[in-house]
């Protein structure tokens, strides 16, 4: 069996504030294995963004890690001195933004700020760094890229820079990277060429991706796994195909179902009533019931865990004996 | 680029138009200018005929253009207090506000720029309150208290500093300097501090509130992603992007350290254009006013012009949109 | 029989704590109880108030009844002092005036001049903010003009400029007792811009807004529209510069006043007062001068911190 890359156990990330401690990730585990894509798929404010952030370590107060465990190939990194941590990111772990636009420096141009970061991570020369970026923006399609690396961020269309942004998380080779709605802020045609050309850059370089979106079309194209995130919890995790085709969750049943199929013809698109719980109002026991065509008497009462049921996990009374069942057992 | 450039020399230039205006309706209609230059003891006649004389009796429109001429060939008429042409009573006394603006914005720039940044980067240091502390007080001390308050600790319980004047000066062209002698530069360091202080409040908090800003936004936070050392994010990265906007709005504020310095020169006698300007305000002499006016107004547009042009050199962004406009 | 709805009482007792709890609980209210900085401020703030308020009623001696005054008393230092005397607290100025009574009436003029011409600039700000907004056009472009250029200059200028003028006008005889409407005007029209350019900015993004729309279809005339939907959302955006506007009204007030161009000696505020005293500081009469001094800025530090606290509460950004 091969060791996972990134290994994430009961994972929970909390804010202080003066209405007490708000959960917004509660106990998430899930793996890693290395150049595997795994999507992180879940409505807004599911808690997504703050998995990845925490991975890398970019948790900003009153948010911290409560709780848990991230290891990346066996050793522990989420409580790491902030200069070890450091080191990790952009070597090990990169991560990539939802808005290209903002994730540049305005004021410097692109040459300087991919050379920075390989000067950072590598002991070359600032002038082997320039040729290194140069084969970089190659690499992520930006044409006549000697004319280019000199140029600031404006001057680069919403796709630019993007495969920009890609560049300089790809620029110092790390074995994970995490990509937080990478397409959330691109036009629709260029979408697909971001997704493919990310895709291409991970199989090239051997790089596992989490792939945080809401967009359950790019985790359908690129992933090959998918985790299905909801209020803080993960509900369902398996292979891409399995959870597609087979959801097991009601709630990725519902999810499933709400997204139109060309090819299918479907009278009316599945709609789930009601609306994802806000932070302060998470309900007990499982936090989809009051929205699940399917609740019955423990649902309200205990939380399910994430439990193996063939190929996936699912975190559903439907699927695991209820302790109440169990000791009926005997 | 350089329709830009063009463009706002022409907008600088609207803006003193519509100042000369001003001046010159204060000029012209505030008070009687020939009752201000006569004696009681003049008759109607030949006040009509001085009238007459000064083509006070002209079209406005022909006034004006009159005024803007004289105006351009820096010929401001003559002060009704000090019966002296304006020009001469002002360009005395020109360089020693400008020594002291200078000095104290100085003096602000390099104690401010720093306590900002150190209180953006160590918010919850007990030094960072101080620091917090500190402005709070300077922005809530008139700059006249302040100036009680050193002279009163410095010069009259300690004796250490002079409490007015400029110390010995001396004259290079027509130019009079006080940083060449040491009497001159004891005597321009409690005036600086004073001037300085409510600008040193001001920059401290604007770089603070600025870089706080800016350590919240995505670059930065993608900057610590890649893994770049806390000093590249900080000092790099950070610190340039919150310089740009604060260059500009310290830039801006020169002109009003111009005109705060009219309270600084009245407490420590300071021998400067703003002390003259209170003289003249409370004598009604108007002439004095509406040429101070102008000046300062030309000072503050010539600013403004400057730093407009500094700030498309500095920013890209702007660079380009001037290229294209 | 009557029947008492036994629900009744556990009714009435759960409504009312609910509402102060609530009240208790708002951001605003909450934010300032727990912080013991702006606590304080406010207490400051409040007391300094009230005293200037009622000074005519709790001031121990009127300091301008010349029939009270005794040049033999003049030159007193405080009452802790060696050579104090217990009826004059903090001392006696160089004409035998109460410091401390002359404190109480001068923070009554010094906020006074404040408030009303913090309510004027507001006032014009609005007003003129809502017309170039709404209006566009020429009218716009003329106010904003106008807005632009008086930026450039800073108030203390535009104030001086303004009471030259009125001086000026007025030739030689000039009332001592205009003296604090011609304050009031000077300081409040120095100040008017930031009010317009902010209401003007909230008044374009309203007015695109589709219940403005509504509004004019129904028929309702522009007037109303104007003060009856764009307006309340205008407040609070003004109440934060009013904030700010304050310390540096004050500042401006006394700073016009020490310089001799503003309130006379007759009608001191805060400012006179402590030029007055700054005459005598050389002689060592220190107290004449820093009294005024200290309430002044007191004064000021207070109102800041309370400026300060209602600007990060009403932001959003940072809730």
């Amino acid at each position: 069996m091969k060791k996972a890359l990134l290994s994430v156990r009961d994972l929970r990330v909390e804010f202080s504030t003066r209405r007490g401690t708000l959960v917004a990730v509660d106990g998430v585990s899930f793996d890693i294995m290395p150049g595997e894509v795994l999507g992180v798929v879940g409505e807004s404010g599911a808690g997504k963004s703050l998995t990845g952030s925490a991975i890398i370590g970019l948790i900003e107060p009153p948010g911290r890690i409560g709780a848990g465990e991230i290891r990346l190939t066996g050793e522990r990194i989420d409580h790491l001195p902030p200069e070890r941590m450091r080191r990790i990111r952009g070597r090990r772990i990169g991560m990539v933004f939802q808005d290209p636009l903002t994730s540049l420096n305005p004021l410097y141009r692109i040459g300087d700020q991919l050379v920075e970061t390989i000067v950072t991570h590598t002991n070359k020369s600032r002038a082997a760094a320039r040729t290194h970026a140069l084969a970089l923006l190659t690499e992520v399609g930006i044409p006549a890229p000697e004319a280019r690396i000199d140029n600031y961020p404006h001057q680069f269309s919403g796709g630019m820079r993007q495969r920009v942004v890609l560049a300089l998380a790809l620029a110092a080779n790390p074995e994970l990277i995490i990509a937080d709605e990478p397409t959330t802020a691109l036009d629709v045609s260029v979408q697909a060429q971001i997704i493919a050309l990310l895709k291409r850059l991970c199989r090239d370089h051997g790089t596992a991706v989490m792939l945080i979106t809401h967009d359950m079309g790019v985790i359908a194209e690129t992933a090959d796994r998918v985790a299905v995130m909801y209020a803080g919890r993960i509900v369902e995790i398996g292979a891409v195909r399995d959870v597609v085709r087979s959801p097991l969750h009601p709630y990725t049943i519902g999810l499933m179902g709400s997204i139109p199929k060309p090819d299918v013809d479907t009278p009316r698109l599945t709609q789930i009533p009601g609306m994802m719980p806000r932070l302060t109002a998470i309900p007990t026991g499982c936090a989809f019931h009051p929205r699940c065509p399917r609740a019955f008497a423990p649902c309200a009462i205990e939380r399910p865990d994430q439990k193996t049921h063939g190929r996936a996990e699912v975190a559903c009374w439907l699927f695991q004996p209820t302790r109440a069942a169990a000791e009926a057992r005997g | 680029m350089l329709t830009f450039v063009v463009r706002r020399v022409l907008q600088a230039l609207l803006v003193m138009l519509v100042v000369a205006l001003i001046a010159f309706t204060l000029f012209r209609f505030v008070g009687d200018p020939i009752n201000q230059m006569v004696g009681l003891d003049t008759s109607i006649a030949e006040r009509a005929q001085l009238r007459e004389m000064l083509g006070l009796n002209d079209p406005v429109v022909v006034q004006f253009v009159r005024f803007v001429w004289h105006a351009l060939q820096l010929d401001f008429g003559i002060s009704y207090q000090f019966k002296q042409p304006v020009v001469a009573l002002i360009g005395e006394r020109f360089p020693a506000t400008i020594e002291l603006a200078f000095v104290s914005a100085l003096l602000a720039l390099l104690v401010g720029i720093p306590m900002g940044v150190y209180t953006a980067l160590h918010r919850g240091s007990w030094l960072s309150t101080v620091f917090l502390t500190v402005s709070l007080v300077g922005i809530s001390l008139p700059v006249f208290l302040t100036g009680i308050l050193l002279i009163f600790l410095f010069a009259v319980t300690l004796g250490l500093l002079p409490s007015f004047g400029r110390g010995e000066v001396v004259r290079i062209g027509f130019w009079t300097t006080g940083l060449l002698t040491a009497s001159g530069l004891r005597a321009i360091i409690l005036p600086a501090v004073t001037l300085g202080l409510f600008q040193l409040t001001l920059i401290m908090r604007l770089v603070r509130s600025e870089m706080l800003e800016v350590l919240r936004t995505d670059y930065i936070k993608f900057a610590r992603a890649r893994g770049l050392s806390e000093r590249a994010v900080n000092f790099g990265h950070a610190l340039k992007n919150t310089l740009v906007p604060v260059i500009t709005i310290v830039g801006l504020q020169l002109g009003s350290v111009i005109a705060f310095a009219i309270i600084t020169e009245t407490v420590f006698q300071w021998p400067g254009m703003g002390l003259l300007f209170l003289i003249a305000v409370q004598n009604a002499d108007i002439p004095v006013m509406a040429t101070y006016l102008l000046l300062v107004a030309a000072i503050f547009v010539a600013i403004n012009l400057i730093v407009d042009l500094l700030y498309a050199v500095i920013d890209p962004r702007i660079r380009v949109e001037a290229r294209a406009a | 029989m009557t029947d008492v709805n036994p629900e009744l009482p556990r009714v009435l007792l759960t409504r009312r704590p609910g509402r102060l709890a609530a009240f208790l609980d708002h951001d605003l209210v909450y934010s300032l109880l727990h912080s013991r900085v702006t606590l304080v401020a406010a207490a400051v703030t409040l007391t300094i108030v009230v005293a200037a308020a009622f000074a005519p009623w709790i001031a121990p001696y009127d300091p301008f009844d010349l029939r009270q005054l005794n040049l033999l008393d003049s030159h007193l230092p405080p009452a802790w002092a060696a050579e104090g005397d217990r009826r004059f607290l903090l001392g006696t100025d160089d004409q035998g005036r109460d410091v401390l009574s002359a404190i109480l009436y001068g923070a009554q003029i010094s906020l006074s001049v404040g408030l009303l011409s913090v309510v004027l600039a507001a006032v014009v700000g609005i007003f003129l903010g809502l017309i170039a907004g709404y209006a566009g056009g020429a009218l716009d472009s003329i106010i904003m003009r106008a807005a632009d250029v008086q930026l450039t200059f800073p108030a203390i200028l535009i104030a001086l400029l303004i009471d030259g003028t009125i001086r000026a006008l007025s030739g030689e005889g000039r009332n001592e007792e205009t003296a604090f409407w011609v304050l009031v005007l000077s300081i409040g029209l120095s100040s008017w811009v930031q009010y317009a350019r902010t209401v003007r900015g909230s008044t374009l993004v309203e007015k695109n807004k589709d219940y403005v729309l509504a509004a004019r279809l129904i028929g309702l005339d522009q007037t109303s529209i104007l003060f009856r939907h764009v307006l309340p959302n205008v407040i609070g955006p003004v109440l934060v510069i009013a904030t700010i506007n304050l310390g540096l009204a004050i500042i401006l007030e006394a700073t016009l006043s020490f310089l001799g161009v503003g309130l006379p000696p007759t009608e001191p505020s805060l400012g006179t007062l402590i030029s007055i005293g700054n005459k005598f500081l050389f002689a060592g009469e220190w107290w004449i001068a820093i009294f005024p001094g200290v309430t002044l800025a007191g004064l000021v530090l207070a109102v800041n911190l309370l400026g300060d606290w209602m600007r990060d509460a009403l932001n959003p950004k940072l809730r």
